[in-house]
């Protein structure tokens, strides 16, 4: 058990490397490889999260070097969490991917899996890690499997992808010299250890430095308003299952290093009271909602749509923790989980319409709604959950962002979420509109479109249902693993 | 004036990220963003090795003079850290350098506004 936070990510990378070799003898061996390393690594992840919601964190000392001298992994009630969720909707990808893959890039089946997989350990490595250094690594494999990844496919992929790389190379940079400017200050990199010595150098204007450098970074890497501007077009350009795995989990776990920044790094104390990064955080992202939600009305092609909802939605989890205060924090949680699912459900229905008709633009989806009915009720439920109403999940951690708004008596932030669903209500009715049409004009719909085979239609299904379980249980969640987060904030 | 020329280290490491974040930014050429991005790393790379020195001490390898005094060295971390940075500094720019020969061989060029033309001739 006490190997736990450093098997999730190991599991991952050496898959990784295997899939080439498998993946010469036999190409559907790469996949089956991927599919069990990423399946092993959420049994860890759970495992992890059942084990630390009953008795503490874990932590792992690489090499037998003890803190604050050696690399610490630590899996505590956040991390476990975050493992957890990436995992799980990596899993689910995974799956759905297979098909999809075959038929848009078959020549690059095998190095597809194992930069995919490579992407989901620098993610979890995120996850895990206890050490500020080690986060940069690890960002920074993520990131360039990412680049790699969202370079194939589409004519205009590499284009997006390059001014992704460049962006995202200026946020590795500040993050690295934000960790300089700590590291100098304090003479450490372990975040527990950093946290204890910060509370003297308040004043110190080099620590001050260090948190507007690190929260930039992270900034763009999740893409927060007015920092967004390389996400669109990567999600339109990137092959379907790519866009369907880096959607859902890469901008929620820099949303999870944001977090941990804030909870664990620079305490609570300090962001909200002596430098107010928090309502910078809390006012871009209340712009962003509005802006992503506007965008996205305004866009025709359906990944665009998905792209700035997206943006949008990681707002939320920005206007979260923009607030500071335990139901706010709660609501940013609980919204990385119910996002993580229903991006992923939507990414991988745009996929599956891909698959079978080739369309992207919404105005040619009519009549899909009976053509493809397991596909489109899986579209539904994600929608509706999107829009925020119950019993689905998305309403619940709106609530929670409401409810933290109003504890902060900060009305503004509660009209832009009410406003924000209203929004999203207009552009996902549009596209369910179209889908469900009684009398779909023939030259508008597919020719013959019919639900996608099981490997991709078994995904898409459980991540929908998954949603509706999800506002079920959301009490369960919310009592006995989030509150134990926000526990540290009172 | 005279704040200046004390913290001339400090001002280096900004001239260098200005110019490295311009390079990357402002200038309209693939293969020049990479090179600015470079030069943006450089400059971080320096800053941590700047950061490491002391004044009067000699490199981190056991000596019997100076035995345990901690002064007496500089500290290796840093070095260790930017060993690291410069790995993933050299993964980035080949990826990126990946991407541009891709980029060229689709456009045949790798100026921002003649490829942004063509790619609207094609579509």
């Amino acid at each position: 058990v006490s190997h736990l936070p450093v098997l999730i990510p190991v599991t991952l990378l050496f898959s990784a490397f295997i899939i080439p070799l498998a993946g010469f003898l036999k190409r559907d061996f790469a996949f089956i490889i991927a599919f069990i390393g990423a399946l092993l690594s959420f049994a860890f992840s759970t495992l992890g999260l059942l084990v630390v919601v009953s008795g503490g964190e874990i932590r792992y000392h690489l090499g037998g070097w003890m803190p604050p001298v050696g690399i610490e992994y630590a899996l505590d009630v956040l991390s476990a969490f975050m493992a957890t969720v990436v995992t799980l909707v990596g899993t689910l990808v995974l799956l759905y991917s297979r098909r999809s893959i075959l038929q848009e890039v078959p020549e690059r089946f095998v190095p597809m899996y194992a930069l995919a997989m490579l992407l989901l350990a620098g993610l979890t490595g995120i996850v895990v890690t206890a050490d500020l250094f080690n986060l940069f690594v690890f960002l920074e494999i993520a990131s360039l499997s990412a680049y790699a990844l969202m370079a194939v496919g589409d004519d205009r992929g590499p284009v997006a992808s390059f001014r992704y790389l460049i962006l995202g190379s200026i946020a590795g940079s500040f993050y690295v010299l934000g960790v300089g400017f700590l590291y100098f200050s304090t003479g450490s990199l372990n975040m527990v250890d950093v946290a204890e010595r910060l509370p003297g150098l308040y004043d110190s204007r080099a620590v001050v430095a260090a948190a507007i450098f690190i929260f930039i970074a992270l900034g763009i890497k999740m893409a927060l308003f007015p920092l967004h501007l390389w996400l669109p077009d990567v999600y339109s350009y990137a092959p379907s299952a790519i866009s369907g795995l880096i959607a859902p989990i890469m901008t929620k776990v820099a949303a999870y290093a944001v977090i941990r920044m804030f909870v664990t790094v620079f305490q609570p104390h300090y962001l909200r009271d002596i430098l107010p990064l928090t309502s910078v955080i809390g006012a871009l992202a209340a712009t962003g909602i509005l802006y992503g939600s506007i965008m996205a009305i305004a866009q025709n092609d359906f990944r665009r749509m998905l792209a700035y909802s997206s943006i949008s939605q990681i707002a939320y989890i920005g206007l979260g923790i923009g607030l500071a205060n335990p139901l706010g924090l709660i609501g940013a949680l609980l919204h990385i989980l119910n996002h993580a699912f229903m991006k992923a459900c939507l990414f991988l229905v745009a996929g599956s319409i891909r698959f079978r008709t080739g369309e992207w633009q919404v105005s040619r989806f009519a009549g899909l709604g009976k053509k493809m009915p397991w596909t489109m009720a899986a579209f539904t439920v994600s929608a509706l959950s999107m829009i925020g109403i119950p019993p689905t999940g998305g309403f619940f951690s709106k609530w929670y962002l409401l409810l933290g708004s109003i504890d902060r008596g900060n009305w503004i932030f509660v009209a832009t979420i009410l406003l924000s669903s209203l929004l999203t209500a207009v552009y996902f009715f549009r596209v369910l509109e179209q889908v469900y049409a009684d009398h779909p004009k023939e030259e508008n719909a597919p020719m013959n479109a019919s639900d996608p085979p099981a490997s991709m239609l078994l995904p898409t299904v459980v991540l929908g249902g998954g949603v509706l379980v999800l506002g079920f249980l959301n009490t369960i969640i919310v009592t006995h693993v989030l509150e134990l987060v926000v526990a540290t904030l009172k | 004036v005279n704040a200046f020329v004390l913290n001339y280290n400090y001002a280096m490491t900004a001239i260098l990220l200005t110019i490295g974040l311009y390079g990357m930014v402002g200038k309209r050429n693939l293969l020049k963003k990479i090179i600015g991005m470079n030069i943006f790393q450089t400059a971080i790379f320096l800053f941590f090795i700047q950061g490491a020195t002391k004044p009067g001490a000699t490199v981190p390898v056991w000596d019997a003079r100076i035995s345990a005094e901690t002064a007496g060295y500089i500290n290796p971390l840093p070095h260790v850290l930017i060993l690291t940075a410069i790995v993933v500094s050299v993964a980035t720019t080949g990826v990126a350098l990946a991407l541009l020969i891709t980029i060229y061989r689709r456009y045949g060029s790798l100026e921002e506004g003649t490829i942004l033309e063509r790619m609207k001739q094609s579509s």
